[in-house]
């Protein structure tokens, strides 16, 4: 399969007060093309900071690229002029749906204001891609066909009476109604594809599930991929066709969903699964704490809390190994069978 | 229809904000048409030792003050330096504060430090202090009094803007709009203003109503614009030797001053009620 997007060996860190964390430890996923690719951890373990390293918009300052690479399309979007990935690949070939979106729109402009000044520098009619000089004109025709394709857009999303909603502000809408909004947005530019940052979160169980529903349903329409994260397996299991697990800034198994959630390998994973809330009404958690990223446990940063950890666990980070096709664990002591066994 | 009109409609149906409204509107009218409402325009300049301090009659509604002028004609007339001081002390302190409290607001660094420190030296003195000091050390008059009041009251717009811009730099619109690129006078002008724009109009409504009060204590301490101006502060400083039996020379500019300041602080309190974006509503959901 071709991959669209594929992170090797990212690693950032973060400077704080108390010292270097390292949020992510030599990462790598693959997003294939048309694929929707699940990104699943608990809170803290740099799902976001991922997202963000591949968007490029790491907050400046705080956060270093020590290493690694992010290829899109064949080139490393770490090395490209910044520029160029602006105008090009951020916004357009690439787009986001921020997790919250009650803070995503501005509260003082109407919805078509926002969106059409999107349109404006990202739209796939646009000759080049960042906000220039305010005053400079929308092209008249452009603007009519940009117009017509928010419509079509909105309407794709299920928000009824497009033309309406499009004068309204957005504290006139639902979270739900937001958040079709942000989807509508992000597929405007025609994007190859979507970085979606928990993107339900924020919603009820009820919507949550519509909302997925309706994203999935979209972008296997237009063929277009979506990098997905979130800490709630039960929407992983909705959404994805493959499943990465990350703890504390490390990737530990890459598998189909099918397999992830039916032959889990690694002991984190089994272990992550085992916590959810099964029909039997048991809640068993994980003993011990996630660790702290700034002088992280060496090796497998999971083995302080493994039941199976060794010696090597704790001198060296376990190479990636193919247990199946598509099935990557990084683990000395891959557990196999079905959850439970 | 205009914004504008949707504000005036909205602040006409909170009773509070509707007297602020009326009491800054009877003080713009008063302004305006001083020459017009005044039964004595010529008695601001003009002496009648003859008719001093008399009690308040049918030709002089408000009585006369020690140099024989019309309480009621000066006052209408003071309404217009009040305005006027207003007008510019507060013009001047948003033209230098918010300046300041976007590009504080906005980078990072030790010149966002420096100027918020700055700001808090100025803070940190009593305004009617350091104002005095200023228009002290520059001497009496009227521009002296506007510039004493601007340089004291801009680092409370500085605050406002900076605290908001700050507030503002976590919004995922304001870091979606510095990720496509857009530069920062962009994000300022075009996203960082429009959002921050009602807090300034507050602010600067209840300012008007401050530094119309402080402008008053400089006057009543003499260090406002020269006699025969007249500006309310001085005024009621002349009356006291007067006081109590010529009570009516301190009543009336004394009353116009705390309805003023009265009137500025209802408008601003209304005013930061309407503006709030949450309680807007677009035009075409309310026509409908």
């Amino acid at each position: 399969m071709t991959e669209l997007l594929s992170v090797r060996g990212l690693r950032v860190d973060f400077v704080t007060d108390g010292g270097v964390a390292q949020v992510l430890d030599g990462i790598n996923v693959d997003v294939a093309a048309g694929e929707v690719v699940g990104l699943v951890g608990e809170s803290g373990c740099g799902k976001t900071t991922l997202a963000r390293a591949i968007l490029g918009v790491l907050p400046a300052g705080a956060a270093r690229v020590r290493g690694g690479e992010v290829r899109f399309k064949g080139d490393d979007l770490l090395r490209q002029d910044p520029a160029v990935v602006n105008a090009r690949v951020r916004g357009r070939a690439i787009t986001f749906i921020p997790q919250d979106p009650s803070t995503s729109f501005s509260p003082v402009f109407p919805v078509k204001t926002q969106i059409m000044d999107l349109m404006k520098w990202k739209s796939p009619r646009a000759a080049d891609g960042g906000p220039g000089w305010p005053l400079r004109r929308y092209p008249r025709e452009r603007y009519r066909a940009d117009r017509e394709a928010v419509l079509e857009t909105l309407r794709a999303v299920q928000i009824p009476e497009p033309a309406r909603a499009l004068r309204r502000l957005p504290h006139e809408f639902s979270g739900g109604q937001r958040q079709r909004l942000m989807i509508a947005m992000a597929l405007l530019p025609q994007p190859a594809l979507i970085i979606a940052d928990e993107p339900t979160t924020s919603l009820d169980v009820t919507i949550q599930a519509q909302i997925l529903r309706l994203l999935r349903e979209l972008v296997k329409a237009r063929g277009v991929s979506v990098l997905f994260t979130t800490h709630d397996l039960g929407t992983a299991h909705e959404i994805c066709d493959r499943v990465v697990v990350m703890y504390a800034g490390q990737e530990m198994e890459a598998a189909p969903a099918e397999a992830f959630f039916a032959r889990p390998a690694h002991p984190y994973t089994r272990r992550l699964l085992a916590s959810v809330l099964g029909p039997g009404g048991e809640l068993r958690d994980i003993p011990g704490d996630v660790p702290s990223l700034v002088g992280p446990p060496p090796g497998c940063r999971f083995h302080p809390r493994c039941d199976e950890a060794t010696a090597e666990c704790r001198r060296d980070r376990p190479a990636r190994r193919t247990l199946a096709p598509g099935h990557d664990v990084r683990c000395y002591h891959p557990v196999e069978g079905p959850i439970g066994s | 229809m205009s914004a504008a009109w949707f504000v005036l409609r909205r602040l006409a149906r909170d009773r509070s904000a509707l007297l602020g409204l009326i009491l800054i509107g009877a003080l713009v009218l008063a302004a305006l048409l001083a020459p017009v409402l005044a039964t004595h325009p010529d008695d601001v300049f003009e002496l009648h030792p003859a008719e001093r301090l008399q009690a308040p009659s049918r030709d002089h509604w408000l009585g006369t003050d020690r140099m024989g002028a019309d309480v009621y004609s000066r006052l209408l007339f003071g309404a217009r330096i009040t305005i006027l001081i207003g007008v510019i002390a507060v013009g001047a302190s948003l033209l230098v504060g918010v300046p300041v409290g976007l590009v504080a607001g906005h980078f990072h660094g030790w010149f966002s430090d420096l100027l918020m420190r700055v700001s808090d030296i100025f803070l940190a003195v009593p305004q009617v202090v350091l104002a005095i000091a200023i228009a002290q050390t520059l001497g009496p008059s009227l521009p002296n009094v506007i510039l004493a009041l601007s340089a004291t009251y801009w680092p409370w717009f500085a605050r406002v803007v900076y605290a908001e811009t700050r507030v503002l730099q976590k919004e995922i619109f304001v870091e979606s709009t510095v990720a496509l690129g857009a530069s920062p006078w962009r994000l300022t002008a075009l996203h960082v203003l429009p959002n921050i724009a009602s807090s300034i109009i507050v602010r600067a409504s209840i300012g008007m109503g401050f530094t119309i009060l402080t402008a008053a204590a400089l006057g009543f301490l003499g260090l406002g614009p020269p006699p025969p101006t007249p500006e309310w502060g001085r005024t009621i400083a002349e009356s006291r030797e007067f006081l109590p039996d010529a009570w009516w020379y301190a009543t009336a500019p004394g009353l116009a001053i705390f309805l003023t300041v009265m009137g500025f602080n209802l408008l601003g309190d209304g005013l930061r009620d309407v503006l709030d974006p949450r309680l807007r509503r677009s035009h075409t959901a309310r026509d409908d």
